[in-house]
């Protein structure tokens, strides 16, 4: 049941369960309940949606895009062991600053998620908060099979299987784990593909926002967190 | 050949002494016993180090077994003081008084076998798994593949193969 | 001939231009040739103009409340301020900027009002690591402002003038007329406290990613930092401008100056490359002895 699901949604970008962002019903802008968190802090977080703008297209845009792929931040937060294939990329050996790709310690700043391998339950919930503090455009670059589908944790009982289901992402490098080669080849097709514009995750992140809630719920069973983080 | 000490023979009821390797033996014991032989063994016999607490669920059996393992520095010698304990209801006395780091172990017995250590600080907090609902995941009742395709969707078309097999078909094809 | 106020303003802007690109440039370059030292191929010299574009061209971006967004604002106008009382190259009707309106206090002002205001913004943001990395920052900039203040008063009372234009004009006419040869010790302070003001190592424990999280500017993200960015080259320059002014005999036009003050800003790299990072109480600590003594021995030299 779930796999068809996934493979429309995948197949069919515009497959939103309800129009995000855009006046509800009545008229009056849909608010997010927030019903992990507790009555006194409700009012110190957001209830809004996110918005999903666009389409972007023209001569700025491109030009921006082209800016975008030439400065990539990486958000220093490492899930699995990937993480571990990330700091030879910063060495000498194999620089990664050539290619105006550098660690940012904050997500508001970043905009590169790298996903390192396997991502358990605990994780997840960091993995969701981080990426909706992103300011958009972001991109996330999933390392690993771990993130395709599940690699040698495809059975265990606390990681997931396919990040895909959780948060978009652009670029998949598989191996298990990918040499840092691998890493700055997938990069570079990154790059390649902000430039064609194709790199619009945020987008399709807000326009499948309830999918992409309901199976974050799914999995994270002590939602204490808003809803949206932003 | 190591002997066990006569003090503890004499005062508790203790299994063999069975020698795994010329560094490391295990002891049986029963479990009401277990805080108050772990002390001596801790004050009198130089096993002052704590290396991990953990638990084996021997389910045919209905048991867990709950193996401490101490260090003893000067005779560089390590020793598993192994206990039983029924599986229905599963309850063990906390030692935590005697090292304190064992709270961190006996949280995580907890967690993933559902022992429970009453007095332990912060035993009913979750320790890797954040809001689990289903039976602790250590317990080998607990299906974890059919708890993950439960849970976790996967990418359809994932297929596997038998390493051995597969290696010999790619690089001796001749040999089949 | 003096020009006339609105052709004034207009050639500000032209030398705020000029010294915002060379300053991207300036800090682009020394991060090649960080890497050089490192033995990397490092990233381009015009990085910094693309990361200041793909951070303008965010498509969101948060805020705080209007402390957190005067914040960058303030700091602009700090690194603006700076540069605009200082004459970046003596005689030049375009680079004088509005030096004969300000003096050195005015100047020293600048310098500390952006870290002030930047502060102030910073904690708006409720991020527990912006407010330590201010705290850090403060700190930090307390102890370089002794030894740095000590040389201000030092040649101020060598020159008899607070006045930057006087004091460069009395610089003119050969090296040894230099403030760097005619008291060597208020030099020496103030380069020992241009280490600490530009953050570089040792002395970069506040913005440094690998501390507490960047630091001040943990929260901004989007043009907001786009703006800190372009600050940084700003401030940058007008820092290099007033110690080439101050110390080095000034410039006359406009290659000298960019001579002038990538040789200043590559002490910073030299000694960068060479020394680990300090931690912030060590730093304080450092500035507050050897520096201050010389600064101390600067003033007492040149007034008696
Ligand atoms: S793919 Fe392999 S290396 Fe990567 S996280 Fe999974 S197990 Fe680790």
């Amino acid at each position: 049941m779930s796999d068809m699901k996934f493979t429309r949604a995948l197949a069919d970008p515009d497959h939103a369960l309800k129009p995000a962002g855009r006046p509800g019903p009545l008229g009056k802008p849909l608010v997010l309940a927030n019903d992990g968190l507790p009555e006194e802090e409700k009012a110190w977080f957001c209830d809004a949606y996110p918005t999903a703008s666009g389409p972007y297209k023209g001569i700025l845009e491109n030009f921006l895009n082209w800016a975008r792929s030439k400065s990539l931040w990486i958000l220093g937060f490492g899930t699995g062991c990937g993480a571990i294939e990330l700091r030879p990329l910063m060495t000498s050996r194999f620089d990664m600053y050539r290619f105006g790709i550098q660690p940012r310690p904050t997500p508001r700043q970043s905009s590169v998620f790298v996903i390192g391998g396997y991502a358990s339950v605990k994780t997840l919930k960091r993995i969701v908060r981080s990426y909706e503090q992103m300011m958009g455009p972001k991109f996330v670059v999933a390392l690993g099979s771990c993130t395709i589908n599940g690699g040698m944790y495809w059975d265990s009982y606390n990681t997931i299987n396919a990040i895909e289901h959780y948060i978009p992402v652009d670029v998949y490098i598989a191996g298990c784990m990918p040499r840092p080669e691998a890493l700055l080849a997938g990069f570079k097709e990154l790059q390649r593909k902000i430039r064609r514009g194709e790199c619009e995750g945020a987008v399709k992140y807000a326009e499948n926002f309830e999918w992409y809630k309901a199976n974050q719920k799914k999995v994270i069973h002590d939602w204490n967190m808003p809803d949206y983080n932003y | 050949m190591r002997t066990i000490p006569a003090d503890i023979a004499e005062r508790f009821e203790v299994g063999p002494l069975v020698e795994k390797r010329a560094d490391l033996s295990t002891l049986d014991v029963d479990s009401k016993d277990v805080p108050e032989l772990l002390a001596r063994l801790r004050d009198r016999h130089g096993y002052r180090h704590l290396s991990f607490a953990t638990a084996t669920d021997l389910f045919e059996e209905g048991v867990f077994v709950l193996t401490y393992m101490l260090h003893n520095h000067e005779e560089r010698h390590s020793l598993g003081v192994k206990c039983r304990i029924g599986r229905e209801n599963a309850t063990m006395e906390s030692c935590h008084l005697l090292w304190e780091q064992m709270w961190t172990y006996q949280r995580e017995m907890k967690e993933l076998f559902g022992i429970d250590f009453p007095g332990s600080p912060r035993v009913d907090e979750s320790f890797v798994l954040e809001g689990w609902i289903d039976i602790p995941p250590m317990r080998r009742e607990f299906d974890t593949r059919e708890y993950s395709e439960r849970t976790f969707p996967t990418r359809p078309g994932r297929s596997t193969k038998d390493p051995a097999t597969h290696m010999k078909e790619k690089l001796y094809p001749e040999a089949l | 001939m003096e020009p006339s106020i609105p052709l004034r303003i207009a050639y500000a802007f032209v030398s705020l231009a000029v010294i915002t690109v060379y300053g991207l440039l300036l800090i682009g370059s020394m991060a090649r040739i960080s890497a050089k030292v490192q033995g990397r191929v490092g990233q381009p010299v015009w990085q910094p103009f693309i990361d200041i574009i793909k951070s303008s061209g965010k498509r969101n971006s948060i805020s705080h409340g209007i402390m957190f967004w005067l914040g960058p604002v303030f700091r602009l106008a700090g690194g603006v301020g700076t540069y605009m009382f200082v004459p970046a190259v003596l005689g030049s009707v375009v680079f004088q900027n509005f030096s004969m309106s300000g003096d050195l206090l005015l100047v020293m002002y600048f310098i500390f009002f952006g870290q002030l205001g930047m502060a102030l913004g910073a904690s708006e943001g409720g991020h527990p690591y912006s407010a330590i990395g201010v705290s850090r920052g403060l700190a930090q900039m307390t102890a370089f402002e002794v030894p740095f203040a000590l040389s201000i008063i030092s040649i101020a009372v060598q020159y008899g003038t607070l006045d930057i234009t006087k004091i460069v004009m009395a610089q003119q006419g050969g090296w040894q007329h230099w403030t760097l040869f005619t008291n060597p010790l208020a030099v020496v302070a103030a380069m020992i406290a241009f280490l600490g003001m530009s953050m570089h190592n040792p002395f970069s424990v506040v913005i440094a990613p690998q501390e507490i999280p960047i630091g001040p500017p943990t929260e901004y993200q989007s043009n907001l930092l786009g703006m800190l960015q372009t600050n940084r080259a700003v401030f940058n320059g007008a820092k290099l401008v007033l110690y080439m002014n101050l110390f080095f005999g000034g410039a006359t036009n406009v290659p000298v100056m960019v001579v002038k003050t990538f040789l200043i800003y590559f002490i910073n790299i030299f000694v960068g490359q060479a020394f680990p990072r300090f931690r912030v109480d060590q730093s304080i600590r450092f500035f507050l002895g050897v520096p201050t003594l010389i600064g101390i021995a600067a003033v007492v030299f040149i007034a008696f």
